[in-house]
Formats: structure tokens, sequence, C-alpha cells
């Protein structure tokens, strides 16, 4: 293990920052990543830790003028009791309610869960279906510098994010969806707890006249990072829901993901899933309400 | 080795003052240092709940913890369930119903179930199951554990404490 040399559990946030830019250095969240990757040898400390927990700013889930903003150290249980949330981002709550486990949900952070840039993350589908916008701060030296990025900009490759040297990711907002917006999320795991998603899809559109529009699609696993569907959300935007609309989002949605084989699954497996899962949640969205 | 950080906080109600590497985990330091060794480390890595504590109240796997944040905060391990009253209404019900076999689960079981009691004493038999998928028990096939704590919520509506 490498040897951290300096540590810091600063309560504010340009503290943080100013920390974080000084030396090459490790920013603790929820742990729930960092510790599992640091004990296998995965990744290893930078020469300072800087504890962000003690940050109540970076704390909270709450109205942001038209939109919704979660601090980046939401917990996941935080979201799955959220009211708001509950009523307004169901997707998001959806995707909460089959996080891992109750501990780990105790702990994890939605900031963690995106840093972290795992190409199956569990709330970054519903987040990107959502469109949501990431709040990165850093420190120039003399102050707090604040930059906004698209989350379906935020990702590199697996576990590698567009955060520079220093920056942290001090909150997720999204614009609250209209009464006439609905949205799925569904993963695929072997079993429903702890596991991570073999597959996961999340599509949400507002609803009109029997179809979907302005509408967004994203993939988990199914590519080197969480990728957003753009050919099978045009597939579907304006077109009557049915059949024929079901038929042309699941063969977009096979020819725009890029599965590899592992572990968990086979890419012929994943695209199998993709398609399933793509023609269920339709199925859902055109049902629901009627 | 990586520097240290002299830490404060409460532990099983009592004060607890230690220096810890900033890169230990909470288990080790719970276990290791302190010696307190009813909490258990199986996979090291949240999957199986054995390790699991209430920090401020919360479920978590102090094996996921840095031991630094355990700094102003309160943490409960098995040791400290019983009261001077005796065992808990929980650790009873897991007695009464046979719901121990190796026992290596049991901590975290106890404490993830105290946890869910204290969160919503009027849990259901389905809220149970999903409120242990996050520990592994690999001799009791859950049923007596899950007959345990739906026993514990029986004995709390009439009026004992989770």
């Amino acid at each position: 293990m490498a040897r951290v040399e300096h540590y810091a559990a600063p309560r504010g946030l340009k503290e943080a920052a100013r920390r974080a830019a000084e030396r090459p250095a490790t920013v603790l969240a929820g742990g729930t990543d960092l510790m599992p990757q640091i004990r296998s040898g995965k990744r290893a400390l930078a020469p300072s830790l800087v504890n962000l927990r003690r940050i109540a700013v970076l704390r909270g889930i709450r109205r942001d003028g038209d939109g919704v903003r979660l601090g980046a150290l939401t917990t996941v249980t935080e979201i799955l009791g959220h009211p708001l949330l509950r009523q307004r981002a169901a997707v998001l709550v959806e995707a909460a309610d089959h996080f891992a486990s109750v501990q780990l949900r105790n702990m994890a952070t939605v900031g963690g869960n995106l840093c972290n840039a795992s190409p199956a993350g569990d709330l970054i589908i519903p987040l990107l279906v959502l469109g949501a916008r990431l709040e990165l701060v850093s420190w120039t030296g003399t102050e707090l510098a604040t930059r906004e990025l698209p989350l379906e900009d935020f990702f590199v490759g697996p576990g590698t994010t567009r955060l520079g040297p220093g920056e942290i990711l001090a909150a997720i907002r999204f614009p609250l969806p209209p009464p006439d917006f609905v949205a799925r999320f569904r993963k695929f795991g072997t079993r429903p707890a702890l596991d991570i998603s073999v597959v996961s899809v999340g599509i949400g559109g507002r609803r009109r006249n029997g179809t979907l529009e302005q509408v967004r699609v994203a993939f988990g696993a199914v590519a080197p990072v969480p990728l957003c569907g753009r050919r099978t959300a045009a597939a579907i935007d304006g077109h009557p829901l049915g059949p024929d609309t079901t038929a042309a989002a699941v063969s977009a949605a096979a020819a725009e993901i890029r599965p590899i084989s592992d572990v968990r699954a086979s890419a012929w497996y994943r695209t199998e899933l993709i398609q399933i899962l793509t023609a269920r949640l339709l199925r859902d969205v055109h049902h629901e309400g009627h | 080795m990586s520097i240290t950080k002299a830490i404060s906080f409460t532990l099983n109600g009592q004060a607890t003052r230690i220096e810890v590497p900033v890169d230990m985990d909470a288990l080790t330091m719970i276990r290791d240092v302190l010696k307190l060794t009813g909490t258990k480390l199986g996979c090291g890595e949240g999957e199986c709940g054995a390790c699991t504590i209430l920090v401020d109240g919360t479920a978590v796997n102090s094996c996921l913890m840095f031991a630094v944040d355990c700094d102003g905060r309160e943490l409960t391990t098995i040791e400290g369930l019983a009261t001077p009253a005796g065992r808990s209404v929980l650790q009873r019900a897991f007695v009464e119903h046979g719901a121990v076999q190796c026992g290596f689960c049991t901590p975290g079981l106890v404490m993830q179930g105290t946890y869910l009691l204290r969160q919503n004493p009027g849990l259901t038999v389905a809220d149970i199951r999903r409120g242990i998928e996050g520990n592994l028990c690999r001799c009791t096939g859950y049923q007596k554990v899950i007959e345990a704590i739906a026993a514990a919520v029986h004995e709390i509506e009439k009026g004992d404490r989770a």
C-alpha cells in the first residue's frame, strides 16, 4: 500500500480544493469503491488523502431554480427516501432501489458513483436520462473556480473521467422533469442485490399523443463508458409507440452499443439483453397510464 | 507506513481516543487495535455484511470505512447491543429461533437487523428479506434469521425497544 503523507478532513470546500491542488491527492467520499480498489492493488493512494465527508455544502438534495441539485456526497439511501425525487424523478429512485445493499446504499455517494466511472455505474444511467450536468470545482491558487460539464461528456474510459488534477465534483444538477415526462430504468444481473450490472438501460421522454418526444436513452456496461443511445433515441422520438417503433429502437440499440465479453457475460449475450430490455422498457412506457 | 492521526469517537457509549494510520479501515481498527473481535472480516469488499456496524445509527460495512473517518462519530458494534438489563430483543430472538449455526455471520446480521428494526419497527417479512440482502449466511438458509427478526418486530409491538 502506498504511503500517505498528508491527511485532511476539512469542513469547507475551498480548503478541500486547496488541499487537492497542493500535491497529488486521493479524494475520499463514501469509500465503498476506493477501499476495495486500494486493498486489491487496483489503485494506489496518492501522497495526500483529502476526506470530503465533513463538508456540509456537498450534502443534501434541494430545488435549485427549475432544477434539482444533488450535493456530491448525497448517499444512495438519501436519494431513495427523497419525496421530490420519488415524485418527479422516479427513474433515479428506481436505480437507487436496485443499488447494491442497504449498508452500501448508506455509505455510497452519487458523486463517488460518477467519479468511479464504471461503465456499469447504476446511478449514471438515470442521470444521463435526466440530462444531468456536473458542477466541478478547483483551486486556482487564489480562489475557487467552478465549471459545468454535461454528464455525458464526463467519461473517458473505464475508471477515467475529465476531472482535472485536483478538481472535485461538487454537485449534480438536472432540470426537474415536466409532468408529462416518463422514464424507466432496468438493470440485469444474476441476483437482485449486490450485483454489478451485466447490462442496464434507461429510457425517458415526454409523452405526447401516443409518442415520446425529447427522448433520452442510456446504456450501461455495453461500452467503455456509460453510453448515450442517440440513435436509439432518434428511432423513438416522435414515432407512435408500438411494435414498429420498438423494432426500430431495438435494432438501433444493437447497432450502437459496443459490448465486450468478460467474466459477467459475452458480448453476444449483452446484445441480446439490451434488445430485450429496450423492448420491455418501451412497452412499459407505452402502457403506463393506459 | 502512512502517517497516523489522533481521532476520538464514542464506541458503544464510551469515549475513545486513539491514533490510527490514515489508510487503515475501521474494521481493522475495531478488531486489531481496540480488540473488539465480535465484528467479523468476511469478504473485505462490502459483499457479505459480516463487518456491519452502526455509525451514527446507520448500518455500514466497517471494512469499507476509513478508520480516520470515525472521528467525532458514534459507533456501535455487536458488543454494544446488550444493556445492563440483558440482551437486546433481537439478540434474544436469534437465540430463541436458533438463527445461528456456525455464527460467523451472526454479529453482522444482528447489527443489520437492529438497524432495520430501528428504521421501521413495523417491518414486513418482505422488508426483512430485502433488508438483509447485504448479509451472507452460508449455513441457515436465512429462514430462521428472518423468523427471528420478525419475532423481534412482534416483541417491539408489545413494547420492547430494538
